[in-house]
């Protein structure tokens, strides 16, 4: 007779592999890296650059720069671009994070030789034209003022703010900011990061040497004309820590709560996301299970933290009903000073260090995940040895330990809290 | 190409398996036929509600998150018009845990007061967060009753009203799980680094004993065909004028369907598209506009939908988009044009089929719209499209009386 109370057996995840990335070397001294694997015939070509500027008084200069490689270059226009790529079934990507600004290809392999030399185009003869150029600020700015109309949008952006000043990490866009734009300033800014001196190149996907071979065809004899100079972000926080908007026909309340952290590279960094794990980390952490799932007060929390090259943040983030908002901020308080007080038990760290272990080998489901993988480590001076002191720390660290960093780290009076909505 | 096997238990539950070596992990997805159509109009957004019961305890077991958790698995589900569905993913050795917690909830729910209470008011935040708190955020709510006059698509998943689902009663909640949540109105998908016999075993042992019930015979009011041009006015705080145009469409799996996809990938994916390069690019109207549709399995909206720039009267933009629809009506796309959206189509397909779960998922969605193999086979038709019929189909797309407009406005 099938007993449905007793659940069925099952087994620890011992072993994670992870398909280490391959490197090579263009003539020009590109760095490359491949990760094979996959059925599809596709591939990820990612050309990546350090952020190594910044100026206050042109604040908008690299994520514009960024977005307008795709708007038009000496040969063709914005819609040959996208229409050529189309055709061929491909995507491509600009993106601009805290400390990269990349092109990425996504291809079918058959094809690839017919779409990678678009984005040698976009990387080596952009022109950003002016037309496009209006065009895209002014829609810019239009979704700007969108967005400010979200309470979450503006809690996220005063809590960056708040945490990392006016420097590159923390400085929020403004309206106006997009009025002041020129041409120029994002030919100079292009010339400046976008230069093989300061590019990796990270392929995934099904990878033969053909591809390899049309890469460095096309990138091996690109010139450099500058070089990588040293850049540092640093920052000042906030002197206040409670920052409040009140928002008067507010039928929720958007709360952002946390610090500057250490990252990645930090030996305390591993454990510090177990301990985070706990407290917000996962459908079943502690502030889900009490402000969600006991008392009803919001649709999701959750808390996270960030690994940035010169910097690190812990975050909790919700948007709760206005009338019960106070209590929400009383119960934030509670659960993070509980991992201060008393030992987290047996039974919920068995849980956690599960539950971090099939998240792992579930976050590698594909060749494109293996090469993310891998960034996080060749950004942060890392070696695949990270991985095993991660799978090590998951499996042995103690109550004892997380306790120790809770206090380390975690002062609630010294967090930052901001509050749009009522209350 | 995504291979698969079926079989059927005799209490009528389909199941279906995609064996996946590529992967160490499993995916058990579960899709009840079920959605917000199927709601009393006195109680909207109660597949939704109950889908968060869902997580609330079963018959045997007193919490479902937990156990799963603790296996190394995740999961999570979401409800539309035409569906619930269900999904775990977790190391392929521990999928029997899955069989044991999906099984247990299909058998009975805990029917817990106090989960009922506390995802009452959960599902309250998440109407409040999702489209009362944010601008346009009701867009919906207010043009779904304009497009359906009969049809139950005329409100949303989330239900019409915050009362509907305050009011919900616990006898309600244990009617609708007797109602849509037995074997034969679900569809089981197991993919992933997993034997078809090994999958059959844990089906026949877990499920096997779970009693058949009724199959839920639906029979809902057809929209009857529009005659006349609806539109509407919304006055509200927000940054700029926005326009929302819906035509009625065909539904997934009739004829038209993949023509009228095709249209709006024309009309507005990526930066060639015609919508982007005429009214954004070339003459600066909307900051942003957009084409796509609901992909619904009755008769679905295609909508346009698009942010005006400062200074632009909105009767001109809406003449705008209209010329766009005439000249589709007037013209047969460019043999190029055609070219280039079938092969992002197929493209996009071939990307997809690098995520087991949501393999896993067309799968299901698939076998609910007839046959899973069509998962493989449907692509064919997208590809004999021709320029031809995307013209006879803006034809009967695009007609003035058969359009609801709304004007969404800042105050």
């Amino acid at each position: 007779m099938l007993d449905r109370n007793i659940a069925p057996d099952f087994k620890q995840i011992e072993e994670v592999t992870f398909i280490h990335a391959k490197k090579h070397v263009l003539a020009n001294k590109i760095p490359v890296f491949v990760g094979n694997a996959g059925e599809q015939d596709l591939v990820r070509i990612e050309f990546i650059f350090q952020n190594t500027s910044w100026q206050l008084d042109k604040p908008l200069m690299p994520s514009v720069t960024n977005s307008m490689l795709t708007e038009g270059t000496h040969s063709l226009s914005s819609a040959q671009i996208a229409s050529k790529i189309d055709y061929y079934g491909a995507f491509f990507q600009p993106e601009y994070s805290y400390d990269h600004s990349s092109l990425t290809l996504y291809s079918l392999n058959k094809y690839v030789g017919d779409t990678l030399p678009l984005i040698k185009e976009m990387l080596t003869g952009s022109i950003f034209p002016q037309k496009e150029l209006e065009t895209y600020l002014r829609n810019q700015k239009q979704k700007l003022k969108i967005a400010l109309e979200k309470n979450s949008v503006v809690a996220k952006r005063l809590f960056t703010e708040t945490l990392f000043g006016d420097s590159l990490y923390g400085y929020p866009n403004q309206l106006e900011d997009y009025d002041n734009v020129k041409r120029e300033n994002l030919l100079a800014y292009y010339q400046k990061v976008y230069h093989p001196a300061n590019c990796t190149i990270v392929i995934s996907g099904k990878i033969d040497d053909s591809v390899l071979k049309l890469v460095a065809d096309l990138f091996g004899n690109w010139s450099s004309t500058e070089e990588v100079t040293e850049f540092k972000v640093s920052f000042k926080s906030s002197d206040q820590k409670l920052h409040y908007i009140e928002k008067q026909d507010a039928l929720q309340s958007a709360i952002r709560i946390g610090i500057p952290l250490v990252n990645r590279t930090h030996p305390d960094f591993i454990g510090l996301q177990i301990l985070n794990t706990a407290l917000g980390g996962y459908f079943g952490s502690r502030l889900m299970n009490n402000i969600r799932e006991d008392k009803g007060y919001t649709y999701g929390i959750g808390s996270g933290i960030a690994s940035l090259q010169h910097a690190g943040y812990f975050f909790i983030s919700t948007e709760v009903g206005v009338d019960v908002t106070p209590q929400t901020l009383t119960e934030i308080e509670k659960e993070v000073n509980l991992l201060k007080t008393e030992l987290i038990g047996e039974d919920e760290l068995g849980l956690i260090r599960n539950y971090l272990m099939g998240s792992l080998l579930g976050s590698l489901e594909n060749a494109f995940s293996h090469a993310d993988k891998f960034k996080n480590l060749y950004f942060f001076g890392l070696d695949y040895s990270y991985y095993d002191r991660y799978i090590e720390t998951i499996k042995s660290i103690s109550p004892e330990e997380l306790m120790r960093l809770a206090n380390q780290y975690w002062d609630y009076d010294s967090f930052y809290k901001i509050i749009v909505g009522k209350m | 190409m995504v291979k698969f096997e079926r079989f059927t238990l005799e209490n009528g539950l389909r199941v279906l398996v995609h064996e996946d070596d590529t992967t160490p992990m499993a995916v058990l997805n579960i899709l009840y036929d079920v959605g917000a159509r199927d709601e009393n109009p006195e109680q909207t957004g109660f597949a939704h509600l109950f889908e968060h019961l869902m997580f609330g305890g079963s018959v045997n077991i007193p919490a479902y998150d937990e156990p799963l958790q603790r296996v190394g698995g995740e999961n999570n589900a979401f409800t539309s018009n035409d569906m619930t569905n269900y999904y775990i993913t977790l190391p392929a050795v521990n999928l029997e845990t899955a069989f044991w917690l999906e099984s247990d909830r299909m058998l009975s729910l805990a029917f817990s007061e106090k989960s009922l209470e506390v995802q009452r008011n959960v599902v309250c935040e998440e109407f409040k967060q999702r489209y009362l708190n944010q601008p346009y955020g009701d867009v919906w709510l207010k043009l779904r009753p304009l497009v359906y006059q009969k049809h139950p698509y005329q409100w949303a998943t989330i239900g019409k009203e915050l009362s509907h689902v305050e009011n919900a009663k616990i006898e309600d909640v244990k009617a609708f799980f007797k109602k849509h949540y037995n074997p034969q109105n679900a569809i089981m998908v197991v993919g992933g680094a997993i034997k078809f016999a090994e999958v059959k075993k844990m089906a026949e042992k877990w499920f096997g004993p779970i009693e058949a019930g009724e199959k839920y015979k639906r029979n809902l009011p057809q929209e009857p065909i529009q005659k006349e041009e609806v539109k509407s006015t919304i006055n509200a705080d927000v940054p700029s004028n926005a326009i929302y145009k819906v035509f009625k469409m065909p539904g997934k799996m009739e004829e038209g369907y993949p023509a009228t996809d095709l249209i709006s990938d024309i009309l507005s994916q990526g930066k060639s598209s015609r919508l982007y390069q005429n009214l954004v690019q070339q003459n600066p109207v909307f900051s942003d506009i957009n084409s796509y549709n609901y992909g619904s399995i009755d008769t679905g909206m295609f909508v346009i939908e698009g942010r005006l720039l400062p200074g632009i009267k909105v009767e001109e933009a809406d003449e705008l988009i209209w010329k766009e629809l005439e000249h589709l009506k007037a013209l047969p796309v460019f043999e190029d044009e055609l070219i280039k959206v079938k092969n992002k189509y197929e493209s996009a397909k071939e990307f997809e089929e690098m995520s087991l779960l949501d393999k896993a998922m067309n799968l299901a969605f698939y076998e609910l719209f007839g046959d899973a193999n069509l998962v493989n086979t449907d692509k064919e038709n997208y590809l004999k499209v021709t320029a031809t019929e995307i013209q006879a189909q803006a034809q009967t797309l695009f007609n003035r009386e058969g359009a609801t407009t709304l004007y969404y406005l800042a105050n």
